[in-house]
């Protein structure tokens, strides 16, 4: 458990650079903006406390709220994301329970369950986020578009960053 | 007593959301004062020397330096051109005195940071007080209006572009005068919308819009963009125009920060009209 710390700390700076200096200037288009830095509360442990999560979520969506000029919209929804995982995770459990020592990542559990996982995240933490960010529902279906458009791309960015992951954990 | 411990303690996950998903809309819908401090918007000391030293090295070694130079130079010569300076030298006033001062100062700044891809789009500058830059100072490019200084610190400063559905600006149709407020609403980053012209006045595509002047933030007659397409619903008496913005904020490098000595002064007498 303890070994996982500074590999968590690294991906937390290493998330929230790209998302600021790389992937905030993407433009796909017209809107569509993918906001990668919630992989580091996809993959958090399974052991990692509640409280622990949510306070985790609102440091890392704050700190991207700070570089975009955006006070509280991507905090917000990141801790209703957070608010959400343990629950899905109860949802999606394997028939014999996650095996201790694991994380929720591709290279333990497959494409086919972490993407489902992940996807589900993924667009509470869009659909709050855009929604907030509108903060009204008079365009309501060009924002839903938006939602979806985003999610698709941040699930494509988040598959092949776990293609790169599990290469790294073979190795180990 | 015990009871609500024990309560709180099971439900702690629950309460503890409620309490930062609060916390955080909080933050949501105070918005724009917490943007007043400094701290914690892009202009803030550690944010903006990490963008300002991803913009340098991302930028030619060379280029830059040939740039600053071109740039300063513009600003200085803008400000040389008659139009910075007041007309007021009337037949009784052909001493030149102090009422013939400059009227406006232009600065030369390099933007650090841009975003046209959100609704509320803001840019960062690397000049701040130390450079003579203040809040409220209009920012042009050498194609066109860009903004509003909002937030200063002492070496950065971030700006109000006018992709920002919170922002309007005070323009006019160059050949016939007519002026109404331009603003953006979100979606295409080259367009934005002029309006309050009304139905009598002749609009065609292709006229130019301009700032009107009336602001003590803009000189009068810098370009904004052209009428793209005009629009006339039935029964209102307001036409609704796009606008094709002269500006490209894809590519903005340097810009040039207007400064207004006389603005309190200005400001001053209409407040004291409005008080009568």
């Amino acid at each position: 458990m303890i070994n996982l710390l500074p590999r968590y700390i690294f991906n937390f700076f290493f998330l929230t650079l790209i998302q600021v200096l790389v992937l905030n200037n993407i433009q796909f288009s017209g809107f569509v903006n993918p906001y990668l830095y919630v992989l580091f509360i996809i993959t958090l442990p399974f052991e990692t406390p509640g409280w622990l999560l949510l306070v985790l979520a609102f440091a890392s969506g704050f700190s991207i709220d700070i570089f975009s000029n955006t006070l509280g919209m991507h905090a917000s929804a990141t801790v209703l994301m957070a608010f959400f995982r343990p629950t899905i995770l109860r949802a999606f459990a394997p028939r014999d329970d996650y095996q201790p020592g694991t994380i929720p990542t591709m290279a333990y559990y497959g494409p086919s369950w972490f993407l489902r996982y992940a996807l589900i995240l993924v667009f509470i933490h869009h659909l709050s986020l855009f929604f907030i960010e509108v903060f009204s529902i008079t365009h309501f279906f060009s924002t839903l578009w938006r939602v979806l458009a985003s999610s698709v791309f941040t699930m494509i960015l988040i598959f092949l960053s776990q293609l790169f992951g599990r290469s790294k954990t073979k190795g180990r | 007593m015990r009871s609500i411990i024990r309560f709180i303690i099971k439900n702690h996950f629950t309460i503890l959301f409620v309490l930062i998903e609060l916390i955080s809309l909080l933050f949501v819908i105070n918005y724009n004062s917490y943007q007043r401090s400094v701290f914690l918007s892009s202009s803030n000391h550690v944010t903006g020397g990490l963008y300002e030293s991803y913009s340098n090295s991302t930028e030619y070694l060379m280029l830059k330096q040939i740039n600053n130079e071109l740039a300063q130079e513009n600003a200085y010569l803008r400000s040389r051109l008659p139009e910075s300076f007041k007309a007021s030298r009337d037949y009784f006033n052909l001493v030149f005195d102090s009422l013939s001062q400059q009227e406006y100062v232009y600065r030369a700044a390099k933007v650090i940071n841009n975003s046209t891809n959100k609704r509320f789009n803001y840019l960062t500058l690397n000049k701040g007080r130390n450079h003579g830059l203040e809040a409220e100072m209009g920012v042009i490019s050498s194609k066109g209006v860009v903004g509003i200084v909002k937030n200063i610190s002492d070496n950065y400063s971030t700006v109000i572009s006018i992709l920002n559905t919170r922002l309007k600006i005070s323009a006019k149709l160059k050949s016939s005068g007519y002026f109404g407020a331009l603003e953006w609403n979100g979606g295409n980053y080259q367009f934005a919308h002029l309006r309050e012209i009304p139905r009598h006045a002749k609009v065609n595509v292709g006229d130019l819009i301009v700032t009107s002047g009336y602001s003590s933030i803009f000189p009068s007659d810098i370009l904004i963009g052209h009428v793209e397409e005009v629009t006339l619903n039935q029964g209102e008496s307001f036409y609704d125009i796009k606008v094709k913005l002269s500006v490209d904020y894809k590519n903005l490098s340097y810009v040039e920060v207007i400064g207004h000595p006389l603005k309190e002064e200005q400001l001053e007498l209409e407040q004291e009209t409005e008080n009568d």
